[in-house]
């Protein structure tokens, strides 16, 4: 089986599923039970996007949504890594930042956003730590516990060839958390991107994908908001399959590390 | 004088259940480019003192000797091989694997690649250089496992069953290319098993260890030519001299 086979039909079955969730959206929106206002029909909603696309105003909020979450994911994997490969490094460090995780982590990102328009104003800048908030924890857990399930074994084998310090940590940790780590990166893209729309349904001022959902509530427009979501939907499927799948491949999946699944 | 000399080695295991001995006063040497096998059942000691060998376990009393300077932690002056096939890096190729140890004394690439490409020759793995561990079968991974224990030059392999996970028609083929390897780099050679065949095929002297606590009971040179005949009849002599040994403590035990 070639690779590029594999890609072919893992494409086909996810066009098959998204089609069948699709047909049966369908079928409810015709069905007659629901106002066409409140469940508009599939084509509709496409021709309310294809104009949003066209006169620029969804790529506009797109490209806010898409500031904002990378902004605040890089910071929260610029903080959470580094930190959670050095709790799990070292001793002082885990004790010190570990019951900080353990009582801010519980608290919903969501949960701050009142605060952080209190401290900082409605507008990227609070959007933007929510996101940071959000996304740090499980990348700095993913992090701290890939560091501790290093195989011992790498780490024996390592050091009788006489790798310490700088190398050790390069060479041979990093790249044995890797599954883990990679992990972390896939939960902290998820939980931006839950931060990122709430905290622009509530912290926003007129650009971003979840302040268009919000705003369009006001005027009843179902279609705007199904719009949004379309492409907060396809977004995330870009980051999730292509973005992930790639480092994956690059990686851990080459190397053999995790497996794909079978059949 | 001996290249390895290993005198009055003891090591205390604190355990929750109290002290329990895992090697008591062990001695035994080596000249160089001798190959040596520890024989012994589970528990017997061979591996806390192949570990003690190795760096990664401090005796509480006696001490070991490479080359006349006493062994304090792990050194480039011993190569190491463990029985778990997951010793390699699964995030290098098997030639990346092989030139770690240069790495990390900074040989330069082409260098490095240079002479872990002689050393997958020698175990007959060149063709898998480019391969990732995990499309290796365990006798590969083991052969690359040997390769990069060898590949920094140490004065002595230390190897911890290695082929004790094999089956047993590739445990064979395996045996006979390590007595290739040994024969043509002269190595010392330190080998744990409690497989008895296999210390008679490979060995110049069969050190026999006995447990609880852990001691050396008889040291038996392997007078034979080599490559050795396991069929022949001098072979299956040595072998039940090696299992009298052997049994003989399970009867007192």
């Amino acid at each position: 089986m070639k690779a590029s086979g594999q890609r072919a039909r893992s494409i086909r079955r996810a066009v098959v599923t998204l089609a069948a969730a699709a047909a049966l959206y369908e079928l409810m929106a015709r069905s007659g039970l629901f106002p066409a206002a409140l469940v508009p029909t599939l084509p509709a909603v496409a021709r309310t996007l294809t104009a949003m696309l066209l006169d620029g105003s969804m790529l506009r909020h797109a490209a806010y949504t898409l500031y904002r979450l990378l902004f605040g994911l890089g910071l929260a994997i610029a903080v959470g890594l580094p930190l959670g490969i050095l709790m799990g490094r070292f001793r002082a460090v885990e004790h010190f930042f570990l019951p900080l995780a353990s009582v801010l982590m519980p608290i919903p990102s969501l949960a701050w956003v009142p605060v952080f328009i209190l401290w900082f104003g409605i507008g990227d800048t609070t959007t933007i730590l929510i996101v940071f908030y959000a996304a740090t924890f499980p990348m700095l857990l993913n992090a701290w516990s890939g560091v501790r399930s290093v195989n011992p074994l790498w780490l024996r084998a390592a050091g009788a060839m006489g790798a310490q310090g700088q190398a050790l940590f390069w060479k041979v940790i990093i790249p044995g958390a890797s599954p883990f780590i990679i992990t972390g990166f896939r939960q902290a893209v998820l939980r931006a991107w839950i931060a990122v729309v709430g905290a622009e349904i509530i912290a926003a001022s007129a650009w971003g994908l979840g302040w268009v959902i919000f705003d369009a509530k006001e005027f009843l427009n179902a279609d705007v908001m199904l719009a949004s979501l379309a492409v907060i939907g396809g977004l995330g499927f870009f980051f999730e399959r292509v973005v992930l799948g790639s480092i994956e491949r690059a990686t851990i999946l080459r190397w053999g590390m995790v497996r794909a699944a079978k059949n | 004088m001996h290249q390895i000399e290993v005198r009055d080695v003891t090591l205390v295991y604190d355990t929750p259940a109290g002290r329990v001995p895992g090697v008591q006063d062990v001695s035994f040497s080596l000249e160089a480019s001798e190959f040596l096998c520890i024989v012994g059942r589970s528990g017997c000691g061979k591996t806390t003192l192949l570990n003690i060998l190795a760096g990664f376990l401090a005796p509480a009393a006696g001490e070991i000797r490479i080359g006349g300077k006493v062994v304090t932690g792990h050194g480039l002056d011993r190569g190491i091989v463990f029985q778990d096939f997951a010793q390699l890096f699964p995030w290098r190729t098997a030639l990346e694997n092989v030139a770690f140890g240069l790495e990390m004394k900074g040989v330069p690439k082409a260098e490095r690649e240079g002479i872990a490409l002689k050393q997958l020759q020698l175990v007959k793995l060149e063709k898998f250089a480019q391969s990732y561990p995990h499309h290796l079968s365990g006798g590969m991974q083991q052969r690359v496992a040997i390769a990069r224990a060898l590949a920094y030059n140490p004065a002595v392999l230390l190897m911890d069953e290695p082929f004790a996970a094999l089956d047993a028609l590739t445990r064979e083929e395996m045996q006979r290319i390590l007595a290739d390897v040994w024969r043509e780099t002269r190595k010392t050679v330190i080998y744990v098993t409690h497989n008895v065949a296999e210390a008679v095929f490979l060995a110049d002297r069969v050190v026999v260890m006995t447990p609880h606590p852990g001691t050396v009971k008889a040291q038996v040179p392997i007078r034979l030519p080599r490559p050795r005949d396991p069929l022949s009849i001098e072979f299956l002599e040595y072998q039940k001299e090696l299992l009298r040994h052997l049994t003989e403590q399970a009867a007192e035990a």
